[in-house]
């Protein structure tokens, strides 16, 4: 186990690499940092002074190398925009991310694992239909459409909820469900499919065969079984999640990294934008490294070697 | 009343295709007794194993029973409710399937998958059903059984997983047992020894067997009556010595002919010219005559019905009592 | 030599009336499946809406009228016969901003997927050709795309390069392309394995033809079942970005875009936000049920996998 886990974690080397490779390599496109950085009415002694202090007058490779020794020492440079060093902008905002994207993660996991099982047994039946039906459309919307859906219906019209902001629970309620929603569209159909899979195989019959009732047979022998693709499922969800919550942040004001990214992008600042995206990339790596634990722990056939 | 164990009579088992209705098992009807092991033969696709899934109740969709009875003790499986059906299923009656590989889940223990049928069926405690699964896997021939016990089917080998399904199978001292090709995925010198169990164990709790083989050399050695299927019917049905010695119907015939047999001179092996006919286009009158060398202009019209022509022996053949 | 044209042409007419055979057979099973009918009919839908444009509404989309603010649409008080479904911030029709969005959502939908197809195609045939370290680099590359969100490098690249619609074809395309990769390097790889290649070989053919004349035909129902999900994505991607002001910029008009001058304005115009998201997700719906049936008639082995 040991072994392993040192093993995905040199794994993480060359791809952290390349994508820190790609972030520089934009970034020095991006034009100009100096222009960027000095006001308008700045001399050209201050530019000279400006680019010196950036090392930009050093050739590329040894830029990167100071980027990386930068970097990984938490130094991303300072956010022009905001004044203040990267890393901790980027950070300060993380938590509220991880919120919205854990209790959604959960929300979606609720829907889907039910309807996913209950359309694979009633398959072909009107309710299966119903639910297939409804996470084609759930794919099918744009999820921030469907919050914008939400906050006509919840805050608007009823008045249940608020429209934007972090605080309590009720802040909480509609941008983990426009995002939870969306999710459990594509789970749903992923976890029918599945369970349809293992419903066919023989182990499943062999249990039938023993006389134990229906409901074990599903809920033991079929749905183990089935935990180990909701967990594969489950992270390859990761990634729309992140998604989803970039763009979910932004319909709901939510104030977690994806605004703050989806700000820098539009403020063209370098320094956030690394910071963000490397955090973001090091978080998806992480968690790909867990499910694959949990999987291992889930599925006697595997082995460590 | 009857005192046989099992008595199917009639059953039709269909699976719906886009292609229509596709009878599977079509008109079936035969017994076993206490202790008697009967063997059903035929080539892939003959129906012969929708037989045994229709008896155990484990026919799923696409597939259905919809004619017929399934008497076990004298009350009928089919007209039994779920729950009812699984107080037999496992208990009084068990199958064996043919793919070890695949029957065992794999995501439980062997321990687990073992205890599990005799805690259902005979309310006793943990520690009690692991200890009674460890015997019933040293009964089955393994001998490290509180070691395998604890083991996932991966870690065993075919024939030790076949001995597993067999420890579930008689875990609770089942009066009929279904084995479904039983050897077939195994290696030949472990197909005589899992044979062997079977047989040994069967004899010694005066179990019925109702064996589902391809596999003459299979029959010889175990069956009592033999009951070759042909295309979703009977054709033929008689003793085991009277089938091997008087073949009557030209199936069974080829069936024999297309076996290696030490004790008889054989010129050639002959094999049956042909494949199954596809049940969702059977031929007219006797579905065998396109493969049938004997066939005459007669078999293309009437289907023949099971006639027994001689003392305990039947066959579906109009010719039969020519003696082919 | 006269009787190896004659061959080939004989050949090439069995397989013309073969594909003919095929096409009418196609057919014949789109309108079998609902769903597959149901696909066809929006995509033809959306389709006229971007081609007959300029006849389909008498507003310029771009056209702003302060006097005719956020009016609703013409069922509800206070509409008017003159815009069918009001009019948003900047009074300008929204009717005729969706019939023209249309034509952003299917450019770049279409577009950026054959961009990646080209780019996926191209760095799949090197890795698998090649192998070696430029297989090693190719595959690093790409495990690296997958570790990251697409949505995230798209973010990355846009803030470098600024929006609009060329941009967002290129860097929808330069981020999407890792599936493409595989499969062709995948295939590459197991014709390389097989014997007719290796005999061919044996006698002195050259192995790049060979590959090039067996790939196509070998990866294109996969290269179809791939860009009709991407497709779908892609138009949710457009719209995404541009909801966030990255995607293109005005005058043109993008169904995201509308959003989000909508979502600003959801507490007292509930259209301005509703129609766009409905036009979007029925063109998605039409994408993916299309995708779904493409998928279902070209891959046996994935329709069975799905029941």
């Amino acid at each position: 186990m040991t072994r392993y886990l040192l093993k995905s974690i040199l794994q993480i080397v060359p791809v952290l690499f390349i994508i820190s490779m790609l972030v520089f390599v934009l970034v020095r496109a991006t034009g100009d940092p100096v222009a960027l950085m000095l006001p308008e009415s700045a001399t050209e002694q201050d530019r000279i002074e400006m680019t010196e202090a950036l090392g930009l007058n050093e050739p590329l490779y040894v830029q990167y190398g100071i980027f990386i020794s930068n970097a990984i020492r938490g130094d991303f440079g300072i956010s022009y925009h905001y004044g203040q060093q990267a890393l901790p902008l980027v950070l300060e905002r993380l938590p509220a991310s991880i919120e919205l994207a854990v209790v959604s993660m959960v929300i979606s996991t609720l829907i889907a694992i039910p309807l996913g099982i209950l359309s694979a047994l009633k398959r072909n039946s009107y309710l299966d239909l119903i639910i297939s039906g409804i996470s084609v459309l759930g794919k099918a919307m744009p999820n921030f459409w469907v919050g914008i859906m939400l906050i006509l219906f919840f805050s608007v019209m009823l008045g249940m909820f608020p429209v934007s902001g972090r605080g309590g629970l009720e802040n909480m309620v509609l941008p983990a469900f426009t995002l939870g929603v969306g999710l459990a569209a594509q789970m749903t159909r992923m976890i029918r499919s599945t369970m349809l899979e293992i419903l066919n195989q023989d182990y499943i019959r062999t249990a039938r065969s023993k006389g134990i009732i229906e409901a074990i047979v599903v809920g033991k022998h079929a749905f183990r079984n089935g935990l180990i693709s909701v967990v594969t499922i489950m992270s390859l969800q990761f990634t729309s999640l992140i998604s989803g919550t970039l763009i979910t942040e932004t319909v709901f004001a939510w104030p977690g990294l994806g605004q703050l990214l989806v700000a820098a992008v539009n403020n063209k600042d370098m320094a956030i934008i690394q910071a963000a995206v490397l955090i973001i990339a090091l978080l998806v790596i992480v968690i790909n490294i867990l499910t694959d634990v949990v999987y291992r722990l889930l599925d006697p056939r595997i082995k460590y070697n | 009343m009857t005192s046989s164990l099992l008595e199917v009579k009639q059953l039709k088992t269909i699976f719906s295709s886009e292609n229509g209705d596709v009878p599977a098992v079509n008109d079936i009807s035969f017994t076993v007794n206490p202790g008697e092991t009967v063997a059903i033969v035929g080539e892939s696709g003959c129906g012969k194993s929708a037989t045994s899934l229709s008896i155990m109740g484990l026919i799923t969709d696409p597939g259905k029973v919809i004619a017929g009875e399934v008497l076990f003790e004298g009350s009928d499986l089919l007209s039994l409710s779920k729950k009812k059906l699984n107080r037999y299923r496992g208990n009084k009656m068990s199958m064996i399937f043919q793919e070890p590989m695949t029957s065992l889940n794999p995501v439980f223990t062997i321990g687990n998958q073992i205890s599990e049928v005799i805690r259902k069926h005979q309310r006793v405690d943990k520690e009690t059903a692991i200890k009674k699964s460890i015997e019933m896997l040293e009964r089955v021939g393994i001998s490290n059984a509180s070691k395998v016990i604890k083991q996932f089917p991966h870690q065993l080998s075919g024939g030790m997983r076949q001995r597993v399904m067999i420890a579930i199978a008689l875990a609770c001292m089942p009066k009929l047992l279904i084995a479904d090709e039983p050897t077939t995925a195994l290696d030949v010198t472990i197909q005589a020894q899992i044979l062997d169990l079977i047989k040994h164990l069967s004899e010694q709790q005066n179990t019925g067997v109702l064996l589902i083989t391809h596999d003459l050399g299979v029959v010889a050695e175990m069956a009592d009556r033999v009951i070759v299927m042909y295309a979703g019917e009977i054709v033929e049905e008689t003793t085991v010595a009277e089938l091997f010695d008087n073949p009557k119907h030209p199936y069974t015939m080829g069936l024999l002919g297309s076996t290696p047999r030490l004790e008889v001179e054989q010129e050639m092996l002959e094999a049956i010219p042909g494949v199954v006919p596809d049940l969702t286009e059977m031929p007219s009158g006797c579905p065998f005559h396109p493969r049938c060398k004997y066939a005459i202009e007669a078999c293309k019209l009437e289907k023949p019905a099971l006639i027994e022509d001689f003392p305990d022996h039947f066959a579906r053949c109009i010719r039969a009592k020519e003696g082919l | 030599m006269l009787a190896k044209t004659f061959e080939e042409k004989q050949v090439s007419t069995r397989s013309a009336s073969n594909r003919k055979s095929k096409l009418s057979k196609t057919i014949k099973l789109l309108f079998n499946s609902k769903t597959g009918t149901v696909g066809l009919f929006l995509i033809i839908l959306v389709t006229c809406l971007a081609v007959f444009a300029p006849w389909l509404t008498s507003f310029d989309p771009a056209q702003v009228n302060p006097l005719a603010r956020l009016q609703p649409p013409m069922w509800m008080e206070g509409g008017s016969a003159e815009h069918i479904l009001g009019t948003d911030n900047l009074g300008r029709d929204i009717w005729s901003r969706i019939v023209y969005g249309s034509r952003i959502s299917l450019i770049i939908g279409i577009g950026a997927v054959l961009f990646s197809g080209f780019i996926g195609a191209t760095l799949g045939l090197l890795a698998g050709f090649y192998g070696g370290w430029i297989n090693a680099i190719i595959m690093r590359i790409a495990d690296a795309f997958l570790a990251v969100p697409t949505i995230l490098l798209m973010l990355v690249f846009l803030a470098v390069v600024g929006p609009g619609l060329r941009t967002l074809i290129v860097v929808i395309g330069i981020t999407s392309w890792v599936p493409y990769a595989r499969v062709v390097r995948g295939e590459v790889l197991s014709i390389k394995e097989r014997e007719f290649v290796k005999a061919a070989q044996a006698i002195g053919a050259k192995k790049k033809r060979i590959i090039f004349k067996h790939i196509l035909p070998n990866v294109l129902s996969s290269f179809i079942i791939i860009s009709g999900m991407n497709v779908a994505t892609t138009i949710v991607l457009e719209a995404s970005l541009s909801f966030l002001g990255l995607g293109v910029k005005a005058p043109a008009v993008s169904w995201g875009g509308m959003l989000s001058d909508g979502r600003q304005y959801v507490a007292t115009s509930w259209w301005v936000a509703t129609f766009p998201g409905i036009a979007i997700t029925i063109t998605v719906l039409g994408v993916i049920f299309l995708g779904d049936w493409l998928r279902d008639i070209l891959d046996p082995r994935m329709k069975m996998k799905n029941g």
